[in-house]
């Protein structure tokens, strides 16, 4: 069980945190194309080494995170929350 | 009879003065308080405690702890219990097991004699084929298990889990640990010290009056020391990531498991004794000498009578002295340090009854000791990414690099008297504690409006590195005997392995199934890498050692569940209900009315007059800000932003790749104030997904969302005199069709709750009035309505009749009647999908759905002989395929027919289209395909009038 850092709470249990896998970009809807939209959908680059992944502080502050793992070491590198960085 | 109860030792564990009876095969046996199994059984004389796993050979004690590959009994109904640790406890029944049919005959002992064809493989080899046999074979290859028995009326055992946060958890409770322990706790870290016996102290327990001393004088300091948590008959089974540790806690049979946070793992794991390579090496009456040692300091057992020791080292020559001082004879000590000492074999028919020594010297004996050198157990180091490197001058393995937040102390680094071996577990120890305390101080900078955090000491202090003493490489005699002994596997089984190309370890132990046995290779582990390596030309140290993973020890599996702790739910008018003949039904987290005796009736009733349901596990969420309008537009596949104050309006949510994730109906109350509904299952999800997109698209959006599903109470209720019963107990409203339309929602008094949410909404297809109370008075309003209705013949409804009538009426439900390739248009939803919105999610998917057509579609489909009701996911069968399935089916009450959703493949889908259903016993029955989804009410007169 991984210690994740949660810019609102502090470290906490990763089982607080629901994983969402890797962050993808959602491509523009106007112009997409099946095959553009379903990379979207379905394909991760399932990295060994340092991964974009989203994670979900559902059991806390429910704030949705950004986090830099390496999925060798499961070194964490930064976590930040999303709509902080984006708003 | 060998063994016998010596007179009083100094550091002996037993309490003399309360004897415990027990039996053992059915016959009465004694011992005393204190011991175990095993030291209560040698005691009484007791040589064969067990047949071995593949060639049925009678074994007895080797280590005589938690570790003894050969001591495992089944005691009552609790199978496979290690007799070298559990301690006696008076009227245990205990038996041997896996033996066939008793200890001391065993017919499966014929194996030995034809050992050879039980290499490695050989059930591969051997029960492979014909293929039709292999049920026979599995018959009688499981009579050779040896494994113990379970009884299957044995209520499960399920403890509750703890969670622990110590600063540092030692693993370990010899002298390097019990050190290491005071020292964090000085330091100010709060520790949890574990040890695997049922007592502190590791070897000094029986390390004579120097270890005697020590262990007073460190015993007393724990126990004065608050901040010291010990753990004893307690194992650390695994080290994950972040320090996340396991610890399993044992009371006598039951096991507790505690998951530990630790800033800092000390791992003080000491040495485990290894045995050797030779014939014979595994008749009873050939034991290690910390064995003998712990029988006869810990449990004043004679562990024999007439002793050959062969020794290189310091523990076996304490053996002897030990041996000596309890007046055992000893016949010969074979001084395995000088070159041309060797221990041969050991002789006997069932137990040992001489040892050959170098040179043809034969020595009769029962008790061979051997003392050949060590194992460090690094179980807990690998876990952390060490990978240990092979000393050859110490003749073992050592720990290589581990990270920060581990460290070892004591016997798993080095050797040493007591005193350094103390002193460098209180660095150890004192390094751990700054470690910890510094990862505190981390952390509570890292946590926002956390107090300030302390000033830490932040200069490391170097752990002086144990010396490892030479000691001479000693694995394999003259002579071949068994490797590992809980598996049966022999030296010659290992070099075969490698002959046949399995030439790296981690093969080899797949194949020979070296290691991999009850006591996961502890005592095997280095003897098989050094065969192994004399086998394949290589050395040991690039062979290396195999994997060591969690856990350390085995865990049953009950700790591991632990308890269910899902969370079972309630709605505030539950009491009534269970008062009123209402059926219970799980629903989710959810325990529901799912009738109240009959189910038909009900829906007859609310189609004739009213009925009420309780339907507050409905997801509700509250929605306020200035861009609700827009998340709704984003969600929903339809159009929001022209929903008046005071309007509803129905909404299929789907998820990026067009598949329905749920729907409701939302409401808006104020200009910037909105209700959502959800289904019950979808609550959480829903709100999440809202969540999401509002924090990670649209996080300037003015949107508040919070969940409300316990806040309120929700009923419904539904029929032609809903209306009527509705105007009897609501004001602030009027509930005329021209003022309350069908699709609108009020806030109104109910019953004089104030703040009530009304909708007029209709999943039953009836005139209906869904009423959200604050939850506290949803009692209150539902007996209120119900007193209200009473000549309006108002009767409760459950789940089963609200899902009747919303079948007749074509209401599909997610999760049901779709699945996780179901998108909106082929829920048959196309309607609902503005695709000139600019976006919504799933929006590109659901535009190319529409243009391509849906490969599937949900259709209402009757059955031509209406007294046939389809079981739910029959299939549907068109030219000997299947094309569809049924999701849902009744009997309508209203019809007096069979009625049924169904997703089929389009081409099968079309209005008057004549299908084949195939029921579960097989038989075909003939349905035909609806226009519309609704059975009853198409046109919708009854919702809307």
């Amino acid at each position: 069980m991984l210690v994740i850092v949660c810019p609102h709470c502090g470290p906490r249990n990763s089982n607080e945190f629901t994983f969402l896998g890797e962050r993808s970009t959602r491509p523009a809807v106007a112009a997409t194309t099946p095959a553009a939209w379903r990379h979207y959908l379905y394909f991760k680059n399932n990295a060994a080494g340092e991964a974009g992944e989203r994670w979900f502080h559902v059991s806390g502050c429910r704030r949705f995170l950004d986090v830099e793992r390496d999925t060798l070491t499961n070194e964490i590198r930064s976590v930040r929350d999303v709509g902080e960085a984006a708003g | 009879m060998s063994g016998s109860r010596l007179g009083v030792q100094p550091g002996e564990l037993i309490d003399r003065d309360r004897v415990v009876r027990f039996e053992w095969n059915g016959t009465e046996h004694h011992g005393f308080a204190g011991d175990t199994i095993a030291s209560a059984l040698a005691a009484g004389g007791v040589e064969v405690f067990s047949r071995s796993f593949k060639y049925r050979r009678p074994r007895g004690i080797l280590t005589a702890d938690y570790h003894d590959p050969n001591l495992f009994v089944q005691v009552g109904d609790e199978p496979n219990v290690r007799a070298g640790h559990r301690l006696l406890i008076s009227g245990m029944d205990v038996t041997a097991q896996g033996a066939w049919p008793s200890l001391g005959f065993d017919a499966r002992g014929a194996n030995r004699l034809v050992g050879r064809f039980l290499a490695p493989g050989f059930y591969y080899k051997t029960f492979i084929s014909p293929a039709r046999l292999r049920p026979a074979y599995q018959k009688i290859l499981r009579r050779f298990g040896a494994g113990g028995k379970i009884d299957p009326a044995t209520p499960p055992a399920h403890a509750a889990k703890r969670f622990a946060h110590p600063d540092v958890l030692v693993a370990g409770g010899g002298p390097a640990g019990m050190a290491a322990a005071l020292a964090a706790s000085h330091r100010g870290a709060r520790v949890m010290l574990v040890e695997e016996n049922h007592h502190l102290g590791g070897h000094l327990l029986y390390g004579g009056p120097e270890s005697a001393a020590a262990l007073a004088e460190l015993r007393a300091l724990i126990g004065a020391d608050d901040a010291i948590e010990v753990l004893t008959n307690a194992v650390v089974t695994g080290r994950y990531d972040h320090n996340w540790v396991g610890v399993v806690v044992r009371h006598g049979g039951e096991e507790r498991l505690v998951k530990a946070r630790a800033k800092c793992l000390v791992v003080a794991a000491g040495k485990i004794e290894r045995p050797y390579v030779f014939a014979g090496n595994d008749l009873p009456g050939v034991m290690l000498s910390s064995a003998v040692r712990r029988l006869i300091n810990l449990y004043a057992v004679a562990p024999g009578t007439r002793a050959v020791v062969a020794t290189a080292n310091e523990s076996g020559d304490a053996a002897l002295a030990d041996l000596e001082r309890a007046g055992v004879e000893v016949a010969a000590v074979a001084d395995l340090r000088k070159s041309g000492s060797l221990l041969v074999r050991a002789k006997g028919r069932g137990r040992l009854t001489a040892v050959e020594l170098s040179g043809g010297r034969t020595i009769e004996a029962d008790l061979l000791v051997t003392a050949v050198g060590w194992t460090t157990p690094t179980s807990l180091l690998n876990m952390a990414g060490d990978r240990p490197v092979y000393d050859a001058t110490a003749a073992r393995f050592l720990p290589g690099e581990f990270p920060d937040d581990v460290l070892a102390a004591g016997g798993v680094v080095g050797d040493g008297s007591i005193e350094s071996v103390v002193d460098q577990g209180r660095v150890a120890g004192f390094e751990a504690g700054r470690r910890a305390l510094e990862t505190g101080a981390a952390w509570q900078r890292l946590t926002p409006r956390a107090a300030p955090a302390p000033e830490v000491d932040t200069e490391p202090t170097v752990i002086p590195r144990l010396p490892a003493m030479p000691h001479p490489e000693l694995f394999t005699g003259p002579t071949d005997g068994f490797v590992d002994f809980s598996e049966d596997v022999k030296g010659r089984d290992l070099a075969l392995a490698a002959a046949e190309g399995y030439d790296s370890i981690e093969l080899a132990k797949r194949y020979t199934t070296v290691t991999m046995g009850s006591i996961q290779g502890k005592l095997a582990g280095v003897n098989a890498v050094a065969v192994h390596a004399a086998a394949t030309g290589a050395t040991i140290a690039t062979t290396g050692t195999t994997t060591w993973r969690p856990p350390y020890a085995p865990i049953t599996l009950g700790a591991l569940a632990g308890v269910d702790e899902d969370p079972v739910r309630y709605s505030p008018m539950h009491d009534w209900h269970d008062a009123h003949g209402a059926v219970p039904i799980g629903a989710g987290q959810w325990i529901r009315p799912d009738h109240y005796g009959d189910p038909a009736r009900e829906v007859r009733n609310t189609r004739a007059n009213v009925g009420i349901i309780d339907v507050s596990p409905l997801g509700k969420i509250d929605l306020r800000g200035r861009d609700v309008p827009r998340l709704l537009e984003f969600v929903y596949t339809n159009r929001w932003d022209s929903l008046a104050i005071g309007g509803v309006r129905y909404g299929v949510m789907c998820a990026e790749d067009g598949v329905i994730l749920d729907d409701g109906v939302t409401a808006r109350l104020e200009e910037s104030r909105f209700y959502m509904t959800t289904t019950s299952s979808g609550a959480g999800r829903v709100w999440n997904w809202l969540d999401e997109w509002l924090q990670t698209a649209f996080p300037t959006w003015d949107v508040k969302t919070t969940a409300v599903t316990d806040g309120y109470a929700a009923m419904n209720i539904a029929g032609p005199r809903s209306r009527e019963l509705l105007q009897r107990v609501a004001s602030g409203v009027d509930a005329s069709p021209e003022s309350f339309p069908y699709m609108n929602a009020r806030i109104a008094t109910v019953a004089g709750v104030a703040e009530c949410i009304v909708l007029r909404i209709g999943f039953t297809g009836e005139l209906s009035y869904e009423v959200h109370v604050p939850a506290g008075y949803g009692l209150h309003v539902w007996e209120e309505l119900l007193a209200a209705g009473s000549d309006l013949g108002i009767a409760p409804f459950g789940l089963e009749a609200q899902r009747i009538m919303r079948l007749e009426k074509g209401h599909f439900i997610v999760g049901q009647d779709t699945d996780g390739l179901t998108k909106a248009h082929t829920a048959g939803l196309a309607g609902l999908i503005k695709i000139d919105k600019p976006d919504f999610s799933g929006k590109p998917e659901l535009v190319w759905e529409g243009e391509q057509g849906p490969p599937r579609r949900l259709v209402a489909i009757q059955p031509v002989d209406g007294s046939v009701v389809p079981a739910e996911a029959s299939q549907i069968i068109a030219g000997g395929l299947t094309r569809g399935r049924v999701t849902s089916s009744r009997t309508s009450p209203t019809l007096e027919r069979s009625i049924c959703l169904a997703i089929v493949d389009t081409e099968y889908a079309a209005a008057g289209a004549e299908l084949t259903i195939r029921l579960p016993d097989g038989r075909d029955v003939a349905a035909t395909v609806l226009e519309h989804h609704a059975h009853v009410d198409v046109d919708g007169g009854r919702v809307r009038g």
